[in-house]
């Protein structure tokens, strides 16, 4: 064997085995959950409300809080993210502000999310008087995932061919027509797979609903948009942290957050069943 | 006598620095086509492109003279460049139909401008497929997607898109270049029906589709015009002795 051919194989068993931890640390980590969550898995644990001091009972109105949390927060940030991705693509825009908002974009992606936790306590609770509630929350939760949408949808409004929008202005479509008509519809499902993929992200923060949306017990669902939810990973953190029967509502946590990584694992394959099947279609 | 459909007059193009046209002066003559040959990056591409406006694209891009449409200059401070672009349709080197149905990529222009009502769309749309040959073919899938047709399918439904604006003249940039034997020979028949209705200008590297479809040729060499003029005179008998080395392939 050739000194060549000894690197070679060297290189590739090196990132063969990196992969495999990878891969391995995957599977640790979701053995690590699922056995402890998976035992006090069952209907009533996911279609009650808690009982007895959180030990027993279900986590329904957790699993409510946060599909609404995370539906608002989206259905705020995707009509704001996708307006915001078509004014930093088109063209004529002043150069020196596009760099502007896009430096802004990616600092705000670098933030923690605790702190995205506090400027929502401020404005929206506070200084906008809405108080601890699903609107705060969900608010706070749209300011984190804005930045993440207008990436997703400028890189996919970027992907269009330039041989599409070429033939539309070629035919007297104006740059607005031609963004409206050619460019968005071709990048719109390359935007929706890079929103669903921030659901996720949304769906299972905790630090900004704690001060905003979340609240460790209520019975009831949220029937407005001033009520504090329950929320998945708040539950589970307060159930970590709070309370004076650890050992009992340690399981509950697991349970829940099973469920929330199921959730959030059927929201994606949702994205990659999307992907798929544009692919499949699309030849270009 | 034919009359001079579009006209340039010493047209100067630069792309920043890069001076890329040199006082080009031709005319594409009504009901003609006009083919344009000439060495890769000449200029040709640019110079069809200042025909329908393309260049108001490239920030960098920067036009001097004038251009003629039926007597009307198009780079007119008041003139319409959509309206322009209407007028004169432009066929790409690869064929571009939008990922939408094969219907609404020719009904696209009509329906951007707009004023056209959905009989009148239907039938615009069916005369153009017929008139680009391609109707047979898709009549029965009409709102299929516009991806699943064969290449050769694709650049007539390009012409056809392009045919649905009404245009007066056509800007064909090496149509078949991307095309197999069978397809391209399809087109340039095509092209030879078509000129009943619109003036065509087609840039070619292929000197033998020159010969056999177009009436007039230009040669362009380095951004300038060298040779404009019939057919029949600029291969047999070129003025220019640049003109007789590209067509016996003297260089390529
Ligand atoms: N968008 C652009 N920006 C800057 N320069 C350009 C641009 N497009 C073309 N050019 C330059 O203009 C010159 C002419 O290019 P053009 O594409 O018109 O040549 P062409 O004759 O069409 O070549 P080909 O036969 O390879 O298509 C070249 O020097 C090219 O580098
Ligand atoms: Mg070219």
């Amino acid at each position: 064997m050739s000194k060549r051919e000894l690197r070679n194989l060297a290189g590739k068993s090196l990132v063969g085995i990196l992969c495999a931890i990878t891969a391995g640390m995957l599977i640790v980590f979701l053995y690590g959950i699922f056995s402890r969550g998976i035992g006090v898995l069952s209907w009533e644990f996911i279609s009650q409300p808690p009982r007895s001091g959180m030990t027993e009972g279900g986590i329904f109105p957790a699993i409510v809080g946060t599909f609404w949390l995370t539906l608002l927060s989206i259905a705020i940030a995707l009509p704001m993210g996708i307006l915001c991705a078509i004014y930093l693509y088109s063209y004529g825009r002043p150069l020196w502000f596009v760099k502007l908002v896009k430096l802004a974009i990616n600092t705000l992606v670098g933030i923690p999310s605790i702190i995205y936790g506090l400027f929502g306590m401020a404005v929206f609770v506070n200084m906008l008087s809405l108080d601890v509630s699903l609107i705060s929350g969900a608010l706070t939760l749209a300011i984190l995932a804005l930045p993440l949408i207008i990436n997703a949808a400028e890189e996919a409004l970027q992907g269009v061919p330039k041989d599409f929008t070429e033939a539309s202005i070629a035919l007297g479509a104006p740059i607005s027509k031609t963004i409206l008509r050619v460019v968005l519809p071709t990048a719109m499902p390359n935007i929706l797979t890079g929103t669903i993929i921030s659901i996720g992200r949304v769906a299972g923060e905790t630090a900004p609903i704690m001060f905003t949306a979340a609240t460790f017990y209520s019975r009831r669902l949220p029937s407005s948009l001033s009520h504090e939810v329950m929320a998945l990973p708040y539950h589970i953190f307060a159930l970590m942290t709070e309370g004076s029967k650890g050992s009992l509502q340690a399981p509950i946590a697991y349970g829940s957050a099973v469920v929330l990584l199921l959730m959030v694992l059927g929201v994606s394959s949702i994205a990659i069943i999307i992907r798929y099947r544009f692919r499949r279609n699309k030849q270009w | 006598m034919v009359k001079a459909h579009i006209c340039t007059n010493n047209l100067n193009l630069w792309f920043g620095d890069n001076h890329v046209l040199y006082d080009v002066s031709m005319c594409v003559f009504e009901n003609r086509i006009t083919a344009m040959i000439g060495p890769s990056g000449c200029g040709k591409s640019s110079l069809l492109r200042c025909f329908n406006r393309m260049n108001d694209l490239i920030p960098s891009a920067r036009i001097q003279g004038s251009i003629l449409l039926d007597e009307e200059d198009i780079y007119h401070p008041k003139a319409r460049v959509t309206d322009i672009r209407t007028r004169v349709g432009m066929v790409f080197q690869k064929p571009n139909p939008f990922p939408k149905s094969i219907f609404n990529n020719v009904a696209f222009g009509l329906k951007i401008q707009g004023k056209h009502s959905k009989s009148e769309i239907m039938d615009r749309v069916e005369k153009s497929l017929k008139d680009a040959w391609l109707w047979d073919e898709v009549k029965d899938r009409l709102h299929s997607s516009a991806m699943s047709l064969s290449g050769g399918q694709q650049q007539r439904l390009c012409i056809a898109r392009a045919l649905a604006n009404g245009p007066r003249v056509l800007l064909l940039d090496e149509p078949t270049s991307a095309l197999d034997p069978q397809s391209t020979a399809k087109i340039e028949e095509l092209c030879l029906d078509l000129k009943s209705k619109v003036s065509i200008l087609i840039v070619t590297h292929n000197i033998a589709q020159a010969g056999r479809i177009s009436d007039y040729t230009a040669f362009m060499y380095l951004g300038e015009l060298v040779e404009f003029g019939e057919s029949s005179q600029v291969f047999t008998v070129p003025k220019d002795s640049r003109t007789e080395d590209y067509l016996t392939g003297v260089f390529g």
